[in-house]
């Protein structure tokens, strides 16, 4: 369970996230959902000890982010963000490797190689795995390294707007390989995202957020109706149902 | 083979060692021996240092591209040997022992380098055009300021600062070359310690971060490792501008790995390869005096126009 108890942050005086208290239990999916500026970024950042916490405290089963030694918590949990620009000219199964440095130390053994061929199996990485990253399509690369936070093994995973700059087919595929992860490998997603209607799809929960605090949070029936999205987003979005999930129909003009 | 390819790099620099040894000897061995003995350790020194500050400063400020003495640097050490000549005096300077000076010139050089670059592992880290205008300017002001205080001294003062800072390739300061070898020596060891680190570093912030390496931290010290090699370089032959750049750029060409277990010692073995063999060429071959930092700039220079051109915006 990833515990978030009281965390405050600002950058100088402007306030990103206040107060804010939330729990999120181990295993499928969870998604961040919110309009531009609603600290749903510097949450994720600070969960995943990517800037100091200023106030409140955070723990992932227990492990305090600001206690814990960074090589400890990166058995934990593991990270991705959308800049993923690497000046290091690296293949794609380098890059895959690194996922095992925090269990290897940078001397990967057997038992890390055969990691690494496993995760490249399951990301369909095989034939591109000498492939250069600077040779790959923006669909490719993201691929590439959620292999990498797949090797690393950990049983949180976070995510930062993974499917920016991905097409949808692209798009589609990264968030059933995600699904997998949750479902087959049973790692804990958590994924920061724009698009209300791919997290009613594929998240188990969502938490949506205001202006640096949570204004609702559970499943996506409960959480992506017309009432909740007017207090997030501050427009009339009408909502119907596809299937089982609830689809916002956010595109469309306002509503009369 | 990274390994193979090291192995034909230190092969290279021992052909070149030998030559600068042997070539055009003339007179009894005893002397030369020890003379050029001493001036080939210099050289291969100064090669290693600056070959190995620039690959570990690139990989913590994440380019190719710059490298110390671009940023200015060497440019600082220049100031801080010409504050000191100011405020103590050209009599006191000249009394100090070369050995602690040299000391406390490096420590000084530390400490205002981890001051002034923390800058270069901020924000702006991946934005080029801002880490140029940053190296430019700091290099300008450096530069400026050294002179401004070089117009303020007295004729003697300044005789003794040229003395002091103004050496080159053709005239190397071996008086420093014991104590600087062992400063650069645990540099590198120090540096060797970290270079399976380093390359997660080379990552960037946030997956170095993710896989659990103290990325702020690392990168400051390798800063201050940094300023030592540069201090050592620029005590023993004066600043340089484009070489680091031509030696990190040939390391990475050559090993083709992003380990810095093999970066470090090719960088290393390059840039003490292309010192030996250049001096050998233009004193022995070519007859010529004090020429070979000007054809290195001038290629690095090159190298660094067409760098500059090539690199995409970010």
């Amino acid at each position: 369970m990833i515990e978030i108890d009281r965390v405050s942050h600002g950058f100088g005086r402007s306030p990103v996230l206040r107060d804010v208290s939330l729990r999120i239990p181990k295993g499928g999916i969870t998604a961040l959902i919110g309009p531009n500026g609603a600290g749903k970024s510097t949450l994720l950042s600070l969960m995943a000890r990517l800037i100091p916490l200023q106030a409140g405290r955070i723990a992932f089963d227990g492990l305090d982010v600001s206690r814990t030694p960074s090589n400890e918590l990166a058995l934990k949990l593991a990270v991705l963000r959308q800049d993923t620009a690497i000046a290091t000219r690296l293949t794609v199964r380098d890059l895959v490797t690194f996922g095992r440095y925090p269990r290897s130390g940078g001397r990967p053994g057997p038992e890390d190689h055969a990691a690494v061929g496993r995760a490249l199996a399951e990301f369909d990485l095989g034939s591109l795995a000498g492939r250069f990253l600077d040779e790959l399509s923006g669909g490719q690369r993201q691929r590439a390294f959620v292999a990498m936070t797949f090797a690393q093994a950990a049983d949180y995973l976070l995510l930062d707007e993974p499917l920016n700059s991905l097409d949808l087919t692209y798009a589609r595929a990264l968030m059933h390989r995600l699904r997998s992860l949750a479902d087959d490998h049973g790692r804990t997603v958590v994924v920061v995202l724009h698009d209300i209607n791919y997290a009613a799809a594929w998240a188990d929960r969502i938490v949506a957020l205001r202006e640096g605090a949570v204004v609702a949070e559970g499943t996506p029936a409960e959480v992506i109706r017309p009432d909740h999205l007017r207090s997030i987003y501050g427009v009339r979005i009408s909502v119907i149902r596809h299937g089982d999930a609830p689809l916002a129909l956010h595109h469309l003009a306002d509503p009369g | 083979m990274p390994r193979d390819r090291l192995l034909v790099l230190a092969a290279l620099l021992a052909l070149a060692a030998l030559a600068f040894m042997t070539l055009g000897a003339k007179g009894s061995w005893s002397f030369l021996l020890p003379f050029r003995g001493l001036r080939l350790a210099a050289l291969a020194l100064v090669g290693a240092a600056v070959g190995v500050a620039t690959v570990l400063f690139q990989t913590v400020t994440g380019n190719r591209i710059l490298t110390p003495s671009i940023m200015g640097f060497d440019a600082l050490y220049v100031l801080l040997q010409t504050a000191l000549v100011f405020l103590l005096g050209g009599l006191g300077y000249a009394m100090l022992d070369a050995r602690p000076k040299f000391l406390a010139e490096t420590g000084l050089m530390m400490l205002a380098s981890a001051s002034l670059l923390g800058l270069l592992l901020g924000r702006g880290r991946h934005d080029l055009h801002r880490m140029l205008l940053v190296g430019v300017i700091f290099g300008t002001l450096f530069r400026s300021l050294a002179a401004f205080l070089q117009r303020l001294m007295d004729p003697n003062a300044f005789a003794v600062l040229q003395g002091a800072s103004f050496a080159s390739f053709g005239s190397v300061e071996t008086d420093l070359l014991a104590l600087a070898a062992l400063l650069a020596g645990a540099g590198g060891a120090a540096t060797w310690r970290l270079r399976h680190a380093l390359d997660v570093v080379a990552l960037g912030r946030a997956p170095a971060i993710g896989l659990g390496v103290g990325y702020d931290a690392i990168g400051r010290f390798t800063l201050l490792i940094v300023a030592l090699l540069v201090s050592v370089s620029t005590a023993l032959v004066g600043p340089v501008a484009f070489f680091g750049l031509i030696v990190a750029s040939l390391a990475h060409l050559v090993v083709r790995s992003p380990h810095h277990a093999h970066l470090l010692p090719a960088a290393a073995l390059i840039g003490a390869t292309i010192l030996v063999a250049g001096q050998t060429l233009f004193e022995r071959v070519l007859g010529l005096q004090s020429t070979l930092s000007v054809v290195i700039e001038f290629a690095g220079g090159l190298l660094f126009l067409a760098l500059l051109l090539r690199a995409r915006p970010t």
